[in-house]
């Protein structure tokens, strides 16, 4: 028995071997799992008659999505139509995570207000669409309300050229004109000098202890050097494009369809009411202690949120607050039950189209584990940010 | 922050390694060694293939591979084994595929079901009704997961090529729009920049921008998974106009509040031979199903119906005592079926003619379609099929 055992230990004891045999044995079990789940795949595809290709990505896909960020016709390919779902689907994530996060922190903030009003309304906002599945309350936005808004001809009218009906919400809008390529440079430049002013105020203000107003310094700039840049063109760089009732339905201006409007309602309130408890969770986290050092010198309500309450909380929020992203972004594979074009909208019906369903399936999870992945990364990122370091 | 990179490239490696391996299928299927260590290993996991494959047991044998294709059996000995014959279809479109008054499968559709159940299992009730939504019936065929689909498909070469094999054309159909008639349309060319309703997933779908796009008209969509949805966005005024088969205009249109408020424009678009249709792969369930149509139709030319059935069998037309097997064969035995069961058939169901007026004749339980091009050949349409014998 000598020649099993490693210095006086026998082998099957020593906790070395052990560990190693521990980790051999689970990637075997993973590596024997994932081959026979492929070779299923492949088995089952080849005896079914299922093309497994990716050529049919190059074919004309013939059908037409109802709403797209690029242009897409149904001359274009597969390949356009998958690449306009993404889009539709990154549209929809990206403008409900930033929606989301902005009603979801009034929300938690005025849930623990001391204005009893406040809290209350903020309270049962959360407890209502928190506890109601996202589907049901996508269908009653949809079919109970928007469908349900007067026809075009009969179009709910606001102050201004700003009509809302069954059709959708129409409102006045810009249009770029000849100067606009001119005129979007002295927008970047805003945006970039408003980036410098926000760091060298931040910096002055860390090291002099003189209130610089970073946010605000930096926001003045961003609005101003388009202004100035407004004036300085010829022509008004965005021309007023005012939606006309046509023959149809109404034309020009900044259109919502009412697909788009109800998911994105949809996602927002119902993510919101998740995305406030994690905000309030933060605040109530952080030790009184602090709060009241704040106030002992002379903070005022705001100060003391935004510089002493909210940094330390945003080490609790961030991490479940990039789950919540994550989730919006998978949830908006809903879109297909009140005809949003989304990524999985598209996507069913290229299989149905052009009969290719695992090649297809393997898009749509790759698609969205890359779009989740990116919004992990950059959450995780900016979570080490913020996160409390050991001094 | 190190370990998170390499958690993304490691799946982004292995998404990779899925394509990869997905691209390469000949390769991998040439590789029975690891097919059948990989089957021994988790034998459980056989459980989720359907019922037409029999994967366990082939893995203890590297030379099954050959003998499972005969191991699968014939649908036919399956379906009459399990004693009930499972049936893709619908259950929201009036006429076709829908619930009745005492909450039962009835339609156009799911008569064609009763009917197959019929001639193999001898009770046009020993079916199941599976309601699937348009977009699901490619996948649904294809992959075998029911013996018989019927749920007005449309016969086409790509999905002949992909779906399955089509058996007989029981409606000759086309495409149509539906406009409400206070918009004062009367034609299909004055749809330009009209918003139009309409189903993911079908011909329906595909034909509406071809036919946009050769008229060089504008044309906005709404496309839903559901056409229950199609048509509650329609009435609610989200749409200018819907668009599918007329039959299937006609039925939603009977369905209405106020169906004369709405007009279907005369333009028929596109040719819907609509067609129950099986998997590919078994030659003698494809022949089953052709011959269980033939019979049908058949029987209308014939004048036999199913209240004249059994008097019929005595008659005095040897075509006629041939198809209810009083006398002689027409294929019955090579097909695996009793002699006898054209009159299962029309006792169920009766002949196409009962089955179409049942749902949509003069009296029809759904709404009144007049049978144009479904009349039988002799009368004008173009209902035809191979002589029984």
């Amino acid at each position: 028995m000598r020649f099993l055992t490693l210095g006086g230990v026998p082998l099957w004891r020593d906790a070395r071997v052990l560990r190693a045999a521990a980790q051999i044995i689970s990637v075997l079990i993973v590596v024997i799992v994932a081959v026979f789940v492929i070779n299923n795949v492949l088995d089952a595809a080849e005896k079914r008659g299922f093309s497994l290709g990716f050529g049919f990505l190059e074919e004309e896909a013939g059908f037409i999505i109802s709403e797209s960020v690029i242009e897409y016709g149904a001359a274009d390919t597969f390949q356009s139509a998958f690449l306009a779902g993404v889009l539709n689907t990154l549209k929809i994530a990206l403008l409900g995570i930033i929606l989301a996060t902005g009603l979801g922190v009034i929300v938690g903030v005025a849930r623990i207000s001391s204005n009893w009003l406040v809290r209350t309304v903020a309270g049962v906002y959360v407890e209502t669409f928190r506890n109601i599945p996202l589907l049901i309350q996508l269908f009653f936005w949809y079919f109970g309300v928007f469908l349900l808004l007067p026809p075009v001809r009969e179009s709910i009218q606001w102050p201004g050229p700003v009509f809302l009906n069954a059709r959708g919400f129409f409102a006045v809008w810009g249009s770029a004109s000849s100067s606009f390529s001119t005129w979007i440079w002295f927008v970047l430049a805003g945006v970039i000098l408003a980036l410098a002013v926000r760091v060298a105020a931040g910096q002055v203000q860390s090291r002099f202890g003189r209130a610089t107003h970073p946010n605000l310094s930096a926001l003045a700039v961003l609005v101003i050097l388009p202004i100035i840049g407004w004036f300085l063109m010829a022509e008004s760089p965005l021309v007023r494009d005012v939606p006309e009732l046509g023959r149809f339905n109404f034309e020009g201006g900044l259109r919502l369809s009412p697909e788009f409007a109800a998911f994105l309602l949809g996602l927002v309130i119902y993510t919101a009411s998740f995305i406030a408890e994690i905000v309030r969770a933060g605040i109530l986290s952080v030790q009184k202690g602090q709060l009241e050092a704040a106030r002992a010198l002379g903070l005022n309500e705001l100060q003391t949120m935004q510089s002493v309450a909210f940094p330390q909380a945003m080490r609790v929020i961030v991490p479940p607050l990039i789950s919540q992203f994550l989730n919006l972004t998978k949830n908006s594979s809903l879109g297909i039950l009140i005809a949003y074009p989304d990524l999985y909208f598209v996507s069913r019906t290229m299989i149905n189209q052009a009969g290719r369903a695992v090649p297809i399936f393997l898009m749509i999870m790759g698609a969205y584990l890359l779009m989740s992945l990116t919004f992990a990364v950059i959450g995780n990122i900016y979570n080490r940010r913020v996160r409390y370091v050991d001094r | 922050m190190k370990r998170k990179y390499w958690l993304l490239f490691a799946s982004l490696f292995g998404l990779m390694a899925l394509a990869a391996v997905a691209c390469g299928g000949d390769d991998a299927t040439q590789a029975p060694a690891t097919q059948v260590a990989a089957a021994t290993a988790v034998p459980a996991a056989a459980g989720q293939a359907p019922a037409t494959q029999v994967p366990a047991v082939q893995a203890a044998d590297p030379t099954a591979e050959p003998a499972m294709v005969a191991q699968e059996g014939s649908r036919l000995d399956l379906v009459q084994d399990r004693g009930t014959l499972i049936c893709a279809g619908r259950t929201d479109l009036a006429g076709f595929g829908f619930l009745n008054a005492d909450g039962d499968n009835a339609g156009f559709d799911v008569d064609l079901c009763r009917a197959v159940a019929a001639a193999v299992i001898g009770d046009g009730n020993a079916m199941e009704l599976i309601p699937i939504t348009a977009s699901e019936r490619g996948p649904t065929i294809q992959a075998g997961e029911v013996d018989l689909l019927s749920r007005n498909v449309t016969w086409t070469s790509t999905r002949d090529a992909q779906w399955g094999n089509y058996t007989t054309t029981m409606f000759y159909d086309g495409q149509g729009f539906m406009v409400p008639t206070a918009t004062g349309i009367t034609t299909a060319l004055d749809l330009d920049g009209a918003t139009v309703c309409v189903t993911s997933g079908t011909t329906t779908e595909l034909n509406l921008a071809d036919f946009f796009r050769q008229h060089g008209m504008a044309l906005e969509t709404v496309v839903f998974e559901d056409t229950a949805s199609v048509y509650s966005a329609y009435e609610s005024g989200r749409c200018d106009a819907t668009t599918s088969d007329k039959s299937q205009l006609a039925a939603i249109r009977s369905g209405f509040a106020d169906p004369a408020a709405h007009g279907i424009l005369p333009e028929t678009i596109s040719k819907e031979p609509l067609t129950p249709v099986v998997a590919h792969g078994d030659d003698q369930w494809f022949d089953v199903v052709k011959t269980v149509m033939s019979v049908l139709i058949n029987a209308e030319e014939l004048g036999v119906t199913a209240a004249n059935v059994d008097a019929m069998q005595s008659s005095d037309n040897v075509v006629i005592r041939r198809m209810l097997g009083a006398e002689g064969e027409f294929g019955q035995s090579d097909l695996g079926l009793s002699a006898t069961f054209a009159v299962d058939v029309i006792k169920a169901v009766g002949n196409y003619g009962e089955i179409y007026n049942r749902y949509m004749g003069p009296n029809g339980e759904a709404f009144t379609l007049p049978r144009g091009q479904n009349e039988l050949w002799n009368n004008g349409g173009l209902i035809y099929s191979p002589p029984l014998r």
